[in-house]
């Protein structure tokens, strides 16, 4: 090849290149909607977006605490820096309220807002993708209709690279897969009902599956477990190791109360899905259950050897038994029934054998208090009780007296990170 | 078992038959002190507030020898001179108790907050106060007596 | 009237002021949490408790100090204050110079258990009459003494002075310490309301100061010397017997007395509260397996096939079902209210002491005299070995636990032979104390063509039996004698309508059982009943296109003049609109409903008409409780602040109730054992509350303790339909009901 014809095929493939590279990035802006535009009004679409939206958890990101629900600006941290999320509201100059619905939907599915700009995975377009496009206009109706309320979001704090935004196009174009959920004829209609659900909206893989360097789920290894706000989010695959099966049954009403008799409460991320699940159609709920429980079909079951009360621990010193005593054995009871509070035996706690301590400290130190209004399990935070050290020794005495596994090696270090995510109310 | 305790700014030396024993009931039973109450003993109504360190705490599940040196006050430590603390007068001019059980863990947390936070805007009372229950329908008047205080 | 002043009984209480100085004695020794002294006061009988007697009520000892013994007792509704108002006015006495001793079977009257808003206007016009027979006395007696007529007295800060001139004589002088030996005098005419200085007058209360700096004595801070601690072992369910207990099970907690363990009643006694808190929830015993309770998603199935055994027809007006009969607009809903528990802050709490085979008992209860009865019979005690004091507990809005608590400290110091205090735990309160039992209610209307409502009928589903006393649930699992009786409260009040419509059947149901043991709470049957006629009234209304507050005014007796003033003033406080169908107001999904409801309390005494402020999230089902407006008229007002208080009270507790509560059980026990599960009202969720109160110094004072609770349910209900067309019927609301209405789901 010629020097020049060398040339002329390095910058037709730079033009095409850049070409391509425009062609991701850019994408155009989309027209504010009429400031008359009439809100949505049908009552039983906007319910049915409610229904979707509380699915979808998007107030749980979407709300800052002790400001009104979908108007953003809560912190999100993530690997990269902290993305603040954004006001879904109809407020038309600091919310969504000139975005139409082409707009939303373009959003939810590519990942691009109303100005063009590509929007970071933090928002989970890569499930939200799979929303079909009737759900998207209730969602979007659901919102719509809602009050507007002007809450100005700070803009992001992201290390370079990352804080440019074109960069996302490249993520996108190894990540975002934008076919859609073809149903599984192989599988009944419940089933199908919940993969889309939990596949979308539900976007529970965020949480429960692991992610590379990128931020990216690791497609290869669906539901193997995650991290979610320093929890670890237990894997829905058969590695999961519990006390007892989930049957769809069971999995619904956890979902739904955040409890179930033989499986425990629903802490940390995890109580505001159940929160978010109590609201809607119990139907629904099932279906993401059936779903949920099918990843795990596999797994056997590892009844707890220990009774009740568990072992007396060998080696731990009769300080840390009297700090049991007097601040847990009130409701984490040794007979073996529900205690106050919707406590368990800890004896039944996946969280007590698992490989890591992150989920125990973080209980431990906030307890569970998102059901105090509505009524459902609750643990105080013992953060401001006790002190780092207590903190550990009553952590490893519960890990000697209720499981068989050997002493936490994290458990100093978790409980550092506990304190820095802050505490509860 | 010994323990050493500083309540109220005096210190007290005490006999404890079993180091579980929540500091609630070293304060009512052993001190005598009559403002923590116990309520439901699992951490869900604030009736046992006291402050530890400065900090709102439920006494019903603080086992006293977790407490160690660390300052605790409850109620009678917010009087001034043998007398009601602004706080407390404050509730006491609002007629903020029916019953009163309740009270001294409302008083307890409504402190903690304006200790941090001289001017707290009703928003942010409500949700301060979100942890202290009371049955009486007091909360009206507790919220008049949080503001005279904090006016 | 002659004096009356017989030395003759003076002999029992030596030394004069002796009398003065033991009936001083109790109070002072609570205040300093000695209460042992109490017990030794006067010997029971020594002084009258008769409600005939004046002394039974009042002394007046040398230094000029009043105590007041009142029957009823403050329950933290600050009726206190409002009796020492009541005795204060009546004598002319200063208000710092009366004390109330309350609810202690050896020095107060009888008057009933302190319930049903009733203090102010029975026992409190009893004490009135006691006081004006009293001041009768004492001014004829001063007349004497000074040798001037009667009605030339004039009497200022318990000082008696002629208006003529010519000296002057002391309450302390006249009576000192001495008995006035008088029959209360029906006749005695009490002072003319326009010359009240005290009552009527915003007053503030005295335990709240010392409320707010740990210096009031609770019930749960009473300690007796030697005294020990003792916990009860509840059965797992309902009905369950106890098979075996492995004592050995509480061996390494230290300070355990003794396990006492009698039929299905299992106790430990211990040397330390918190052992007594740990043995009980660490010791073993296995216990039958029971299921006596319905399912409770049947609940109201269950209550709809329970038999009757009786009706009690509550109205009956014309010929209502020949009325119904006649073609029309029918009407026809059904409306339930859940089962309550009371949730005292404070768990029920009591110490029981013997001496010499006498047992005396300290307890918050609403009723002192008839527990007495009821331990004296458990215990198979003769009457006069049983003393039962009153102590101030947490709040109690009805008869809760504290009976029981005292039942269990009763059989547990018989069995140790020392004094115990037994406290109760959360999950004892929560799942052992009576409820307000499940209410239903079928109601039906017929409006003819021009627009008249020409019948009403209604029928309740409610447990039989009346107030009374609830069994001992200490007796019952001991298998020791109780009356077995079931005693829901006076739950048919408030059936009957105050609207004048041509025919009116109200029916109520008396079913022979109900799924838990019931009780009063506060407003008990007035405020499931209030709840079925008011929002039942609004459906009416609204199918007949008129304007709620209208209505009300337009089928009201027309001679009441003070419900109509009433529901005027409702309508100017509120800032009323008149309005013909739901508005449905509010843009987007906030939607923004105001309801009102109205109650003559029993038909004859207080009148409340409220109006709420709602709003709904019209997609997620939520409902906030936002504004509510009082308008209260309970005739003559002795203490406004008290009023307010109480109102205050009412109008948050039943805003919980409505929106948030309901006894959860499974088939053998209540399982909502905690606040975790039976979540009420936080500050968050606090409404705003604009009280009106209607001052009637000339009328006969009623109560202001629950009639107020009566109108909340309904007027939100009302509320909720003005805001979404969407009828609540159901108590609580809660979300999916809300959603269910307003066909979401
Ligand atoms: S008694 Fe401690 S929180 Fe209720
Ligand atoms: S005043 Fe009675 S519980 Fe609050």
């Amino acid at each position: 090849m010629s020097l020049r014809r060398l040339g002329s095929f390095v910058v037709a493939a730079g033009i095409l290149i850049i070409l391509v590279a425009i062609w991701l990035v850019w994408h155009p802006a989309i027209a504010p909607t009429a400031e008359s535009a009439a809100i949505p009004s049908d009552r039983t679409q906007i319910a049915r977006g409610a229904d979707l939206a509380t699915i979808g958890n998007c107030s749980d990101c979407h709300t800052a605490a002790g400001r009104p629900p979908y108007a953003g600006g809560r912190a999100i941290p993530t690997p990269f820096g902290t993305i603040y999320a954004s006001n879904l509201t109809p407020d038309r100059e600091t919310g969504i309220g000139a975005w139409s619905e082409e707009a939303f939907r373009r959003a939810m599915h590519q990942g691009v807002d109303r100005e063009g700009r590509n929007l970071y995975p933090a928002f989970p377009y890569d499930h939200f993708t799979f929303v079909t496009d009737e759900d998207v206009r209730s969602i979007y109706a659901f919102l719509m209709s809602r009050p507007a309320v002007a809450n100005r979001i700070p803009a992001n704090e992201l290390d370079f690279p990352f804080n440019i935004r074109p960069i996302v196009a490249g993520w996108k174009l190894l990540f975002l897969r934008q076919t859609p959920l073809q149903p599984d004829p192989s599988k009944g209609e419940e089933w199908n009902r919940g993969r889309y659900l939990v596949e979308g909206l539900g976007h529970c893989g965020s949480c429960h599956t692991p992610r590379n360097v990128l931020g990216a789920e690791k497609k290869d290894n669906l539901y193997a477990g995650g991290v979610a706000d320093g929890w670890n989010a237990p894997p829905l695959d058969a590695s999961l190791v519990k006390a007892h099966q989930w049957s769809a049954d069971q999995l619904a009403a956890y979902l739904s109360t955040g409890w179930h008799r033989q499986h425990g409460a629903a802490a940390g991320p995890m109580a505001d899905v159940a929160n978010n699940l109590g609201r809607v159609s119990p139907a629904e709920v099932h279906a993401i259950a059936t779903y949920v429980a099918s990843l795990s079909a596999g797994a056997k079951a590892v009844a707890p050897t220990l009774p009740a009360g568990g072992k007396v621990p060998a080696g731990q010193p009769a300080a840390v038994a009297a700090l049991y005593d007097g601040a847990c054995a009130r409701c984490h009871n040794s007979r073996g029934d529900v205690g106050p509070s919707q406590a368990l035996s800890l004896s039944l706690s996946t969280a007590v054998q698992g490989a890591g301590s992150a989920n125990v400290v973080r209980t431990v130190m906030h307890g569970i208090q998102s059901y105090r209004t509505e009524g459902g399990p609750y643990m105080p935070g013992f953060d401001r009780m006790l002190s780092d050290a207590q903190i550990a020794a009553l952590v490893q005495y519960v890990r000697a007296r209720y499981s068989d596994q050997p002493q936490w090696t994290d458990v100093a270090a978790e409980i550092a990170k506990a304190r820095q995510e802050g505490t509860q109310p | 078992m010994k323990v050493s305790l500083n309540v109220n700014g005096k210190s007290a030396e005490l006999d404890v038959a079993d180091p579980s024993t929540p500091l609630l009931y070293v304060l009512r039973n052993d001190l005598g002190l009559h403002g923590p109450r116990f309520g439901c003993g699992l951490g869900q109504c604030g009736a046992c507030m006291v402050h530890v360190d400065g900090e709102p705490t439920f006494s019903c599940l603080l086992p006293v020898t977790a407490v160690a040196d660390r300052k605790i006050t409850t109620l009678e430590g917010l009087l001034v001179d043998g007398k009601p603390g602004k706080l407390q007068q404050a509730f006491i001019d609002e007629e903020a108790a029916q019953c009163g059980y309740c009270i001294s863990g409302m008083v307890m947390q409504a402190q903690a907050l304006l200790n941090r936070n001289a001017h707290p805007t009703d928003d942010e009372i409500r949700s301060h106060m979100a942890p202290n229950l009371c049955r009486c329908g007091t909360h009206v008047a507790i919220m008049r007596a949080i503001k005279r205080a904090a006016a | 009237m002659t004096l009356q002043f017989k030395p003759s009984r003076r002999d029992v209480f030596k030394g004069g002021g002796s009398l003065v100085v033991a009936f001083a004695f109790a109070p002072a020794a609570l205040a300093q949490g000695a209460v042992q002294g109490a017990a030794q006061g006067p010997a029971a009988g020594a002084k009258p408790v008769a409600l005939d007697q004046v002394d039974s009520f009042l002394s007046i000892d040398d230094k000029g100090q009043v105590t007041l013994y009142s029957g009823k007792v403050d329950l933290g509704t600050g009726i206190r204050i409002g009796l020492q108002q009541i005795v204060a006015e009546e004598l002319d006495v200063p208000l710092a110079s009366v004390t109330s001793v309350e609810g202690d079977t050896a020095l107060t009257p009888d008057q009933g258990p302190t319930y049903g808003s009733q203090t102010i206007q029975n026992a409190g016009m009893q004490i009135r009459q006691a006081a004006a027979t009293a001041k009768g006395a004492l001014l004829a007696q001063a007349a004497q003494h000074l040798g001037v007529d009667k009605a030339d007295l004039t009497v200022a800060a318990g000082v008696v002075t002629a208006r003529s001139g010519g000296g002057r004589v002391t309450y302390a002088e006249l009576i000192g310490g001495k008995m006035f030996s008088l029959n209360l005098d029906e006749a005695a005419v009490p002072k003319n309301p326009a010359d009240y200085t005290i009552v009527g007058k915003a007053t503030p209360r005295r335990d709240i100061p010392e409320k707010l700096t740990g210096r009031f004595t609770f019930m749960h801070d009473v300690r007796v010397p030697g005294m020990l601690h003792g916990s009860v072992i509840r059965p797992p369910t309902l009905g369950a017997t106890l098979q075996s207990v492995d004592e050995a099970s509480i061996k390494d907690i230290p300070g355990v007395v003794k396990v006492v363990h009698e039929g299905d009643f299992l106790g430990v006694v211990t040397e330390t509260e918190w052992a007594a808190v740990r043995a009980a929830r660490e010791i073993k015993a296995t216990w039958s397996k029971t299921e006596p309770l319905p399912e409770q998603a049947k609940l109201w199935q269950h209550v709809r096939t329970t038999k009757v055994v009786k009706d009690d027809v509550t109205s009956n007006i014309g010929d209502s079902a020949a009325a119904m009969a006649v073609a029309g607009k029918q009407l026809k809903a059904t409306y339930d209210f859940a089962i309550h528990t009371h949730g005292s802050i404070g768990p029920s709490c009591s110490v029981s002491e013997f001496k010499d085979g006498k047992l005396t008992n300290w307890s918050a209860s609403q009723a002192t005299h008839n527990l007495r009865k009821q331990l004296a019979l458990m215990l198979s005690l003769p009457l006069e070995d049983v003393r039962c004091i009153y102590v101030d507990g947490a709040g109690c809005y009805g008869r809760n636990g504290h009976e029981d608590a005292a039942a269990d400290s009763a059989l547990l110091a018989q069995a140790v032979g020392k004094p115990v205090r037994v406290q109760w735990s959360r999950a004892d309160e929560h799942g052992w104390d009576p409820k307000g039992p499940p209410t239903l209610i079928d109601l039906r209307a017929n409006i003819d063509a021009s627009g008249n409502v020409t019948a009403w009928e209604s029928e309740f589903f409610i447990p039989q039996g009346a107030g009374g006393n609830v069994d001992l649930l200490t007796a019952t699992l001991s298998g020791k004698p109780a009356d077995n009786l079931l005693s829901p409260g006076g739950i048919t009040n408030d059936s009957a309508i105050p609207y004048k419509f041509p025919n009116i059947k109200t029916v109520c149901h008396r079913l022979e059982t109900t799924p838990l043991r019931p009780s009063w709470i506060r407003t008990p049957g007035r405020m499931q009943n209030t709840f079925a006629n008011e929002s039942f009234l609004d459906e009416i209304v609204a199918a007949l296109g008129a304007d709620p507050i209208a209505f009300r005014l337009k089928h009201i007796d027309p001679a009441d003049s003070r419900g109509r003033a009433l529901l005027e003033r409702l309508k100017q406080v509120a800032a009323w609109e008149t309005r013909t169908a739901p508005r449905k107001q509010g843009t987007g999904t906030t939607l923004k409903g105001r309801g009102v409801s109205y109650v003559k309390y029993e038909l004859v005494r207080t009148y409340v008409g409220i109006v709420a402020d709602v709003e709904v999230d019209s997609a997620m089902g939520d409902v906030r409780v936002k504004k509510v407006y009082v308008v209260h008229d309970c005739g003559q007002i002795i203490n406004p602040s008290g009023v307010r208080a109480q109102i205050e009270g009412n109008v948050v507790q039943t805003v919980s109730r409505v929106m948030k509560e309901e006894v959860l059980f499974d088939r053998g026990m209540v399982t909502s054992l905690d606040w975790a599960t039976y979540p009420i009202l936080r500050f968050p969720e606090l409404p705003e509350l604009v009280i009106d109160l209607i001052d009637r110094p000339t009328e006969k004072p009623w109560g202001a303790g629950e009639p107020s609770a009566a109108v909340v349910p309904a007027a939100i209900s009302n509320a909720i339909f003005d805001a979404t067309g969407a009828r609540l019927r159901s108590v609580p609301f809660k979300r999916d009901k809300v959603k269910a209405a307003m066909q979401l789901i």
